[in-house]
């Protein structure tokens, strides 16, 4: 296929994914801003999103303060941030616009269809309906289009790079909402198996759909390492780091067929040690230092993904 | 970017006062559903009496239900203007356009042999230039002309194919009166118009098609693949066919996307291409792939930088020699456009004589040619009731519609048509037929044009239909969809 179009799709199916996971992270933000317990630290609780796309200071030009209503209008609907998630979806309406052959025709009906919802409707519209049922709506369109996309798609190099830029950006999103929150909700002198507060801990769980992926695999009161350890090296979680670098391997492995490349062992070197890694070394070496490493190979991946497979095609 | 690329080329602009000509009282409109003492004229018999019956409500059901088919599909047009460029759905009436196998007859064989001796004209053009020297068309029509392309003469092309994929703009004004408005020989759109429109249609009208025979369209993508094929590189077996279109923001691009999607082939940019060791590839992901026909939807002033526009950046550097070794086609083929130009046009029947030996089917709007001084005075005498059009205009602009222009206003284009007569070509304004069509009112008579779409290749052959244009407007003459223009099904019936 032209290395365009796996570019283009690549990187739909991970704005697509950041939209998502941006709704997750307000939504989690938002329920624990609620909780009594948060009331007098608005801005500790909403500053550290400003973070991840190294926002802060643009931000702070433009909105002032970090607050829960202006933090969700910057990352939610500012045409002007690209990682916003009207940005993110108009992003990935374009890209699908330009690869209309590769995808079904249903895939391009979805995503233009929440487009064309997401333009129409002004924040105060959907913060009248409640910002939750905002984040909600913005999660269902996600999970459409990769229904969608499962139930329609033929299963060629598109389905694939599309499944790629998925999990890529899936594993990273986790990754970093796990360690904003994780430092955030941790009390100061915290020692392994104290109790923490369940309502802080548990909205982080459901905030990546995992509330009762973590009843099951541990039935246990919530506990910030074994939270840790569900969200990265469990295999079965849909989105810990594991299970979507196994992914990753597995896409990487069908494209590049007979002639193994540089990104596949990449791959195969992180996922190894996702694979065999401990979480009490983890966690005695540094969650922060530990989630930070794997962004950076992650990048790395993303970047040997590109020199593989894409021509030396600009990133645009 | 230059001509002949946006769906809305032009059609004229033409006042119902003016008729064909000036000494007659002025004609009725050819009324293509009513005979002129009341009766429905065959080809429209069943569907009307179908649709006679539906009230109005339902009508306009039919109506949004279209509407919603064609936004939902994402059929839409980018319109140009300030601050960038909007999507737009274009019009769609409900009321098909429905021509008897007779009438299309005529239209069909006049397309192919008009088709059949352009291409043999371009052939001869850049070959032996025998019309030249009969002096049938005068030399500096050709060699003064800025789409003649020198750095072709003397390339053979493959079947001596110039224009694989024709648009010929027609318009009626009698029973068998139909006549052309313009050759597209370039990169002619709106053919996925004609595809989408059959696909609404036979949703919200089945039984229609179900009780009388209309030929199909749907197999035009198949057609124009196999005819790619046919005119791939002598020296290869397994052609690869690509499309190249300008890009995303191509007012057409829709067009381009929807019929890669339809023929199964790749969709490419020319920053997806690349030419080396004499041959034109594409960068895939299991890296360069060898490329041996190019349907392009892009002008040649911007294939290729080396050679024509330095400027520009969507064409492929140094396609042009890969061109003139044979080693790759293009469809259209570079030079094309020397034969569809304004003045050209009027040489057509006289090309159609010398290559074929034939009468023309269609007939050739009378034109005059302002360079030449006897036609210069005698439409200068006549501004008010003629159309004056640049020679290498297109889309409606430039040009003087002379019965809806003040008096200033025609002061002023004589001025600059004296400035630079030859540049200038003149037309009576014809009297369009019209179609009913679905309006507020309900459903009434409107003018229409049509563009038929021909295939050259193995064979020339023309699909049974085409591009219906649609004034919208009660008693305007300008079908272009930027001026209220809209679109319908043709339906031809078959035998």
């Amino acid at each position: 296929m032209l290395s365009r179009t796996a570019q283009n799709l690549f990187w739909l199916s991970r704005y697509i994914e950041r939209a998502e996971n941006t709704a997750r992270l307000l939504d989690v933000t938002y329920r624990m801003s609620l909780l009594p317990s948060a009331a007098s630290q608005q801005d500790q609780q909403w500053g550290p999103l400003l973070a991840i796309g190294s926002a802060a200071a643009e931000f702070g030009a433009r909105y002032g303060e970090a607050g829960g209503e202006s933090v969700i209008e910057y990352m939610g609907f500012d045409p002007a941030n690209p990682s916003s998630i009207l940005a993110c979806v108009a992003a990935a309406r374009e890209n699908a616009r330009a690869e209309r052959s590769a995808i079904s025709t249903e895939m391009w009906e979805a995503l233009n269809a929440t487009h064309l919802e997401l333009q129409s409707k002004k924040y105060r519209d959907f913060a009248k309906d409640g910002v939750r049922g905002f984040f909600d709506w913005v999660k269902e369109r996600s999970h459409l289009f990769r229904g969608v996309t499962f139930g329609t798609m033929y299963r060629d190099d598109a389905f694939h790079f599309i499944r790629l830029g998925t999990f890529l950006e899936r594993g990273d999103n986790t990754a970093r909402i796990l360690d904003i929150k994780y430092h955030q909700l941790l009390p100061q002198g915290y020692r392994n198996g104290e109790a923490v507060d369940y309502f802080q801990w548990g909205a982080l769980l459901r905030s990546v759909s995992a509330f009762r992926a973590y009843r099951q695999a541990y039935r246990d009161t919530v506990d910030p390492q074994k939270i840790a350890e569900l969200l990265i090296l469990d295999a079965d979680m849909p989105r810990s780091l594991l299970y979507c670098f196994e992914e990753v391997v597995n896409v990487l492995a069908t494209l590049c067929g007979a002639r193994p490349r540089e990104c596949l062992r990449l791959a195969g070197e992180t996922h190894a040690s996702l694979k065999f890694g401990r979480i009490d070394r983890i966690v005695a070496g540094g969650l922060h230092d530990f989630l930070n490493g794997f962004l950076v190979r992650s990048n790395g991946l993303a970047v040997q993904i590109q020199r593989d497979f894409m021509m030396q095609l600009q990133f645009e | 970017m230059a001509r002949k690329h946006a769906l809305p080329a032009q059609s004229q602009p033409r006042s119902p006062a003016a008729a064909a000509s000036p000494n007659e009282p002025p004609p009725r409109f050819f009324d293509e559903r009513r005979r002129p003492d009341g009766g429905i004229r065959a080809a429209y018999r069943d569907f009307w009496k179908r649709i006679e019956e539906v009230p109005r409500e339902q009508l306009l059901l039919k109506q949004a239900e279209a509407d919603a088919l064609f936004r939902r599909v994402g059929i839409t047009f980018l319109v140009y203007g300030e601050g960038g460029s909007t999507e737009r759905l274009i019009p769609f009436d409900i009321v098909p356009r429905i021509l008897d196998a007779s009438e299309w007859k005529v239209i069909e064989e006049g397309c192919i042999q008009r088709v059949k001796a352009l291409n043999a004209f371009l052939h001869d053009i850049y070959h032996d230039q025998e019309i030249l020297r009969a002096g049938v068309v005068p030399k500096e029509m050709v060699y003064r002309n800025p789409a003649y392309r020198p750095e072709m003469q003397g390339v053979d092309l493959a079947r001596r194919v110039y224009s694989h994929v024709s648009g010929i703009d027609i318009v009626r004004i009698g029973p068998a009166d139909f006549y052309v408005l313009e050759d597209n020989l370039r990169t002619p759109s709106g053919v996925s118009y004609v595809l989408e429109n059959r696909e609404v249609m036979m949703r919200l009208f089945p039984e229609a098609f179900a009780r009388q025979r209309v030929a199909p369209v749907g197999n035009y993508p198949e057609r124009l693949l196999h005819n790619l094929r046919a005119v791939s590189p002598g020296d290869v077996s397994e052609p690869t066919v690509v499309l190249l279109t300008p890009g995303r923001y191509n007012s057409a691009y829709f067009e381009h996307l929807f019929l890669a999607e339809q023929m199964g082939i790749e969709l490419v940019e020319g920053r997806d291409l690349f030419v080396r060791d004499g041959r034109v590839w594409m960068r895939t992901t299991e890296g360069p792939v060898r490329v041996d026909v190019i349907y392009r939807r892009i002008d040649d002033d911007f294939m290729d930088p080396l050679a024509f526009r330095a400027d520009s950046m969507l064409g492929v550097p140094g396609i042009l020699s890969v061109v003139r070794a044979g080693r790759v086609t293009l469809a259209n083929g570079f030079g094309a456009g020397v034969a569809d130009d304004k003045a050209m046009y009027s040489f057509v029947p006289e090309i159609i004589r010398f290559y074929l030996g034939e009468k023309p089917v269609l007939n050739n709007v009378q034109t005059w040619r302002l360079g030449e001084p006897e036609a210069r005075a005698y439409v200068l005498e006549r501004l008010h009731e003629l159309v004056v059009k640049e020679v290498h205009g297109s889309g409606g602009y430039g040009m003087l519609v002379g019965p809806a222009a003040t008096k200033a206003e025609r002061e002023a284009y004589r001025r600059r048509v004296l400035n630079d007569p030859g540049n200038f070509i003149a037309q009576p304004t014809l009297a369009l037929s019209t179609c009913p069509t679905f309006s507020k009112a309900g459903i009434a008579p409107r003018h229409v044009d049509l563009r038929p779409y021909v295939l050259s290749g193995e064979t020339t052959s023309v699909i049974p239909g085409g591009l219906t244009r649609v004034a919208l407007r009660e008693g305007s003459l300008v079908v272009n969809s930027s001026q209220g223009g809209g679109v319908k099904d043709t339906w031809v019936l078959e035998r």
